[in-house]
């Protein structure tokens, strides 16, 4: 570890203050405290400080991911593979869809980390750990057969407009990994919906069905599978969205470990179910509308629900920040998710975009939350005034 | 009268180092320091000059922009050094101790009977009055306010801090007679905080006691003041130190201002962890020894709140406790990984130090990370038992809007009480700085 480190200081010289690279800095100190943890001391302030820091946290949510990309990647290629032959193996699937999908992860790391290494030169900020969980979260939204550079436009456009124009990272409206999704479902609308995209090369072998569950309720065919088949996630669907248990495995990390807020999942399942029934009830006057009539449980665990209440709607930046603003914020996320499913069927999945609209509404939420806490201040002066007279 | 406070949210931080509970005389230090700066806002006039006689209470320096609030010197001796920094700041006065401490003679008074412009204007002739802060902005009071309401606490609960409970115990008498000095100050009540655990100071005269309990920072004024009258703006709530009060009952008592002062020593790296009894602006060394300050921190104060200090300086005025533990200027590899280094005490469940929560921790002084955009929320809520929201707070104070400041309860809010927030915050910003900077654009701009 020594030697390493001496190594390390070594390499380091030339950027340190007043040497020739001075201005590269940051990105040598990025990877550096990727190594280890500074050296640096309190210098004002508490003279101690708590053992975490951004980059812990980050990484937690990357650890919460892994199930989820894990059965993803097996998913992507078993998908495929199970249209086009009898018996697929573990090793073989894991094999088919690693080939698709791992280089849309190395495509979206390397874009969006050189994009926040410039501007941490740019600015002289030291590099914000945000990007490796974002990084991550883009591949996984995407459905697997998505060109390359679509992803990696996709990526700068969401760095780019989504958070550096904003101030970067911590300064965002919007979530940067639903951004980036955001703008590849609208600018490139045949590679991000339809019925060929989510089993991958599905349009070129004949007789495969490659739809998800919700375009198929929204077109009103038969679904072929069931609440278990939605729940385990063996079902064609963007990469890491279809397994409510591996979803669910990354909620309970980041539930038990803090990170993640447990109010804004709880309350955005609830709100989910909430809508979902009231639709239920209300679809025995609409016999023909299939996802209204789509029990309200298997709403739950099918699309991108789960994922985006897990991962997405609790990005801690573009979520609201009060307590009490989290139980609003989430439950109307999954209200307006499932009341878009139903509602609209363009955009048979709703998730994203209730996450997006709530990213917006998140400040106005806080404000009226911290309004309440400012009244009652208020009050208390009035009632001092009230005495002195 | 007494009332119980319960503080829930909170942080307890156990770490090594506590100061054991026996009282010794501390060497007499050959050389005693009053540190204007520690004094926030206070611009010093000088009465003496390099080289004049002092006797203990005699008046030094007064303050610049108002001169009824004296600072006296807390020795007998001869000014050797006025020691300046930039822009000719006084940095400290340093005074030569004479063997022995001759007093200047303020005479006995008798609270009871006295009438309370008599009793304030003896606590302020004789620097007394140097004891007494103002919330909001935590700073020294004005003696023309009429505030609503003193507030004494007994019960420190910052990590390693001293136990004044156990430094009052051979100075009831005088703690009880400054208690009813300050009953004069003041049209309201007189509160005393008190550890509900534990007290022996719970049948004080003549003052509302507050049991406390609860984890850090429940001893804290600021939640006292929360929980019996809210501060509003324009009002003024004084508030002066356990041992202070001592002092200022002594001086009605005898008629001297006579500045003892307990020093707890505690901290890993402390040599003698015990309480030491000695005057106002000790030498640091005579207390710890002779620590090398670069591989050991020297703290005026608790670790939350303290002022970095080198062997050869003064301890602050204010200051009960003086700690000493390791510098952390080392590397960890990989240390960003969630669960490893548990050894290291995390309030965030990312490290596994919550399952001990018994357990007393080693700490230093390592930042743990580096300074990030703020990210992360709920977790400044979680250790703040006052009524506002922190990090809505702090962002006001970082654009300065003072509207926004005064709306979110800056009023009710000084630096310790957000120096938790320091300590827990992923981002490693610095809280009680910003609320600092804060406080005084609101007494440039407000007053």
């Amino acid at each position: 570890m020594k030697w390493i480190r001496q190594r390390l200081d070594q390499i380091k010289e030339p950027f340190s203050k007043g040497n020739k690279y001075e201005k590269f800095a940051p990105a040598i100190n990025a990877l550096d405290t990727f190594l280890f943890v500074p050296n640096h001391t309190t210098q004002k302030g508490a003279h101690v400080r708590d053992a975490v820091d951004l980059k812990r946290v980050m990484i937690t949510v990357v650890v919460a991911l892994i199930p989820a990309l894990i059965f993803g990647i097996w998913n992507a290629g078993y998908q495929y593979l199970s249209q086009i032959q009898e018996q697929v193996g573990f090793w073989e699937a894991m094999g088919e869809g690693a080939i698709s999908v791992l280089p849309m992860v190395v495509v979206s790391y390397a874009v969006g980390l050189g994009i926040e290494f410039a501007f941490a030169i740019f600015r002289g900020h030291e590099v914000n750990e945000g990007y490796l969980v974002t990084g991550l979260l883009i591949p996984m939204v995407m459905p697997v057969g998505i060109p390359l550079w679509m992803v990696a436009i996709s990526v700068v456009f969401a760095v780019l407009i989504g958070k550096e124009a904003f101030g970067g990272t911590g300064m965002n409206i919007l979530n940067p990994a639903l951004t980036a999704r955001a703008f590849a479902f609208f600018a490139y609308p045949t590679y991000m919906s339809g019925n060929t995209v989510w089993v991958s090369e599905a349009g070129e072998v004949d007789g495969v069905s490659g739809e998800t569950i919700l375009g198929k309720l929204a077109a009103g065919t038969d679904v072929p599978y069931n609440t278990m088949d939605m729940f385990s996630g063996i079902i064609p669907g963007s990469i890491a969205e279809t397994s409510t248990i591996c979803i669910l495995a990354g909620a309970l990390l980041l539930i038990l470990t803090k990170v993640g807020s447990w109010r804004i999942i709880v309350s955005g399942f609830i709100g989910a179910a909430v809508m979902a029934f009231i639709f239920n009830l209300l679809g025995a006057s609409y016999p023909n509308n299939d996802l209204m009539n789509f029990p309200w449980y298997n709403h739950l665990v099918i699309g991108g629900l789960a994922f985006g209440i897990v991962f997405m709607a609790t990005d801690p930046v573009s979520a609201a920040q009060t307590y009490r603003g989290k139980w609003i914020y989430g439950f109307l996320i999954g209200l307006f998710a499932v009341m878009i499913r139903v509602f609209n069927p363009a955009y048979p999945e709703g998730i994203m975009l209730a996450i997006l609209l709530m990213n917006v509404f998140a400040p106005t939420i806080d404000h009226y939350v911290i309004e309440g806490n400012i009244k009652k201040r208020k009050k208390r002066v009035k009632a001092q005034v009230k005495t002195a007279v | 009268m007494s009332k119980d406070i319960k503080v829930k949210k909170g942080l307890d931080l156990r770490f090594k180092g506590e100061a054991e509970k026996t009282l010794v005389d501390a060497p007499r230090s050959k050389t005693f320091a009053i540190k204007p700066p520690d004094f926030h806002g206070v611009v010093p006039k000088l009465v003496l000059r390099e080289g004049a006689k002092v006797q203990a209470g005699e008046v030094l320096f007064y303050s610049k922009y108002n001169d009824a609030v004296k600072f006296s010197s807390p020795v007998s001796g001869t000014i050797t050094e006025i020691l300046r920094g930039a822009k000719r700041r006084v940095l400290e006065i340093i005074i030569e101790a004479d063997a022995a401490n001759s007093y200047k003679e303020y005479g006995v008074m008798n609270v009871d009977s006295a009438d309370a412009e008599a009793v304030k204007a003896r606590i302020y002739e004789s620097g007394c009055g140097a004891f007494i802060k103002q919330r909001p902005y935590d700073i020294l009071a004005d003696p023309d306010d009429a505030p609503k309401a003193i507030y004494v606490s007994t019960h420190n609960t910052a990590p390693l801090a001293a136990n004044a409970e156990f430094i009052l115990e051979d100075q009831q008498a005088e703690f009880q007679e400054g208690l009813k000095a300050l009953k004069k100050l003041t049209a309201g009540k007189v509160y005393v905080a008190v550890n509900k655990k534990s007290s022996k100071l719970k049948d004080l005269q003549g003052v509302e006691v507050l049991q406390v309990s609860g984890p850090h920072p429940a001893g804290n004024v600021g939640v006292h003041v929360q929980e019996t009258e809210p501060m509003n703006m324009g009002e003024r709530v004084w508030v002066v130190g356990p041992e202070d009060v001592a002092i200022i009952g002594r001086l009605f008592l005898t008629g001297k201002y006579d500045a003892k002062r307990t020093i707890a020593v505690a901290g890993a790296d402390a040599k003698e962890k015990k309480y030491f009894r000695t005057y106002i602006g000790a030498k640091v060394s005579d207390l710890v020894g002779n620590v090398n300050d670069t591989e050991s921190r020297i703290i005026s104060g608790d670790m939350l709140t303290g002022l970095k200090l080198t062997n050869k300086q003064y301890v602050s005025f204010f200051d009960n406790t003086v700690t000493v533990i390791p510098e952390g200027n080392n590397y960890r590899m990989f240390g960003w990984l969630p669960f490893t280094y548990n050894n290291i005490h995390s309030m965030s469940k990312t490290s596994l130090s919550w399952m001990f929560p018994n357990k007393k921790y080693d700490v230093n002084t390592n930042l743990n990370g580096e300074e990030r955009a703020l990210v992360v929320t709920g977790e400044m809520e979680e250790v703040m038992p006052l009524n506002v929201y922190p990090m809505q707070l702090l962002k006001a104070c970082m654009t300065g809007n003072i509207e926004k400041m005064e709306n979110l309860g800056i009023y009710e809010v000084i630096p310790e009480d957000f120096a938790l927030v320091d300590y827990v915050n992923t981002s490693k910003i610095e809280a009680q700085e910003i609320i600092r900077l804060g406080l005084d654009l609101m007494i440039t701009e407000v007053g």
